[in-house]
């Protein structure tokens, strides 16, 4: 008697299958955006059902995307901080000894009137020794001394600044060969090669991330070419069933996009962890020179674009694995 | 529906599966493929389902010549077949309902369409009080009655099955192949792999019979018990 409930019951087999052959299914456009959610949705649960595994995948990910992107928001703190010293750059004109101090005037009212002459200020050879007596703490020595050694000084602040090293380089060459100057020194040279070292560091930035780009995308695909393999059964079964290559590659693309924005989140935490770490340790040593300078930190173009870029290399690094290993899985 | 014209399946290595195949199963009929392991019953439904190509002769399904289906138009000649397999083949991570869901999501169709087709199929082979339930624990004829409904829940014009009572005691078997016949009687074209001959003896079908690769008989299943 029991099996009698066990028995098919072919009821509504007429009906069903009269209405062959197979319709247009409804709402096709509608059921396909559905499916993609649904898949979005699920292979998120997939990797949340191994939260090891893909926690471990997506520390990876996480510190090699946050070492460049830390290394690119430290450079340009750097760049911030030297660029408030390139208003202060100033050229430095030593006057010959013996020019008429007329002379010095005139030549620093004729400065003023340059291109690229922002401002000009006159030390006076008198002035210069009393501010040397002042700072040095050589006075004495200088007592000694029967004539003032130190030449009359123009200051000129340049209007150019250093990110237009050429016209500045003309400047100097136009000062030296004024009849009066002596010397033309432009004053903190090294904020240059400050922003020449920063140059070669954000281009080692660059190479460094693409190098640990190419890292996630092998990390990425190892780990997709696993997941592809753990999951060979149901890809042929789908397959048999009539599953598309485009509907069987869809899970693993979405879980790429999983790795890729959680590693780009974990690198985010990482680099504001690390310069949270730093920000007080910096302040005080910059309120010890006497700055304002704050350490700053992800702004939103970066922190987008490490969004973005971690996506992205977790599509692509998918996309090769799939692209690579599912064509091999066939049913036979 | 399905057209066999003088068709061999040579496996690298030089092993012929079949040779010099020739038959036509019209649409709506219902027909057994019996032969020893080794006959090549399975690699004729491989040919079928473009699991495998023919290396000569041209096999036809629902008027398409296979030999000339590009790869990716495979997916869509499946989507005509309903595959029961021997093993089953069911997801076993999934439940009884996404199982039998599943050819629906691939053909993309809608969820509320996908519920009503999927509780349609599971009443077909009674098993539609459990759709909740895992693969695993059900028994080995409700499983392979799951991998009969996911075979027709997208209502295929041709019903292929793989030894599907391979595993199972007379009496379910009976079941099985009484189903089969179900759908039969509603136009579906059934081909059924078997070696099972005590049962198909007692139904009245056409019978193909492979040996070595080719087919030595095509006749009625009732002409069996008489010949042998």
């Amino acid at each position: 008697m029991k099996r009698n409930t066990r028995k098919p019951r072919p009821r509504a087999v007429e009906t069903e299958a009269r209405s062959r052959p197979a319709q247009q299914p409804r709402g096709k456009i509608n059921a396909y955006f559905t499916h993609h959610l649904w898949v979005l949705v699920s292979s998120l649960g997939q990797l949340w059902r191994t939260p090891f595994s893909t926690l471990m995948t997506t520390a990876v990910i996480g510190i090699a995307l946050a070492l460049p992107a830390g290394l690119h928001v430290l450079l340009n703190n750097v760049q911030q901080l030297s660029s408030g010293w390139d208003d202060s750059a100033q050229v430095s004109l030593f006057i010959k000894q013996g020019v008429p101090e007329e002379r010095i005037r005139s030549l620093a009212d004729k400065l003023r009137d340059w291109d690229g002459v922002a401002e000009v200020r006159y030390i006076s050879r008198e002035q210069a020794l009393a501010e040397f007596r002042e700072l040095s703490g050589f006075g004495d020595a200088l007592d000694s001394l029967a004539e003032n050694p130190l030449p009359a000084v123009l200051v000129l602040r340049p209007t150019l600044t250093q990110a237009e090293p050429v016209p500045m380089e003309q400047l100097l060459e136009r000062l030296r060969q004024l009849d009066a100057v002596d010397q033309a020194q432009l004053d903190m040279e090294w904020v240059r090669r400050l922003n020449g070292i920063i140059e070669v560091g954000k281009r080692g930035a660059l190479l460094l991330g693409a190098l640990l780009a190419m890292a996630i995308l092998l990390v990425v695909g190892n780990t997709i070419r696993l997941t592809i393999y753990a999951r060979r059964e149901e890809i042929i079964i789908t397959k048999l069933i009539g599953a598309t290559n485009a509907f069987i590659r869809r899970p693993f693309l979405y879980t790429g996009f999983w790795y890729g924005l959680m590693g780009a989140i974990v690198a985010w935490l990482l680099v504001a962890v690390f310069l949270g770490l730093l920000s007080a340790p910096v302040s005080r040593l910059s309120s010890l020179y006497d700055s304002q300078f704050r350490l700053g930190g992800l702004d939103f173009i970066t922190s987008l674009s490490l969004l973005l870029s971690g996506i992205f290399l977790g599509l692509v690094g998918s996309w090769l694995a799939v692209g690579r290993h599912l064509q091999a899985i066939e049913p036979t | 529906m399905i057209q066999f014209d003088n068709v061999s399946k040579r496996y690298p290595g030089g092993h012929e599966a079949l040779s010099g195949v020739s038959f036509h199963i019209q649409p709506g009929e219902m027909a057994f493929l019996t032969g020893h392991s080794g006959a090549g019953k399975s690699s004729l439904l491989k040919l079928i389902a473009l699991i495998e190509r023919s290396s000569r002769g041209q096999v036809f399904v629902d008027g398409q010549n296979l030999s000339r289906l590009k790869g990716r138009h495979i997916p869509h000649l499946r989507r005509k077949i309903g595959i029961v397999f021997q093993s089953h083949n069911l997801l076993f991570d999934r439940t009884v309902f996404d199982n039998v869901a599943l050819p629906l999501i691939i053909a993309g169709y809608h969820q509320s369409e996908v519920g009503r087709r999927v509780r349609a199929a599971l009443d077909k082979v009674g098993l539609l009080n459990r759709d909740k339930a895992y693969p695993i624990t059900l028994s080995g004829g409700e499983q392979q009655r799951v991998g009969i409904a996911r075979a027709v829940v997208n209502r295929p014009p041709l019903l292929l099955a793989d030894e599907p009572t391979g595993n199972l005691d007379p009496e379910l078997s009976r079941e099985i192949m009484g189903l089969f016949e179900e759908f039969n009687r509603v136009g579906v074209s059934v081909l059924i792999a078997t070696h099972d001959h005590d049962l198909i003896s007692r139904l009245d079908h056409r019978l193909l019979t492979l040996s070595g690769g080719r087919l030595v008989r095509d006749g009625r299943t009732g002409e069996l018990a008489a010949s042998a």
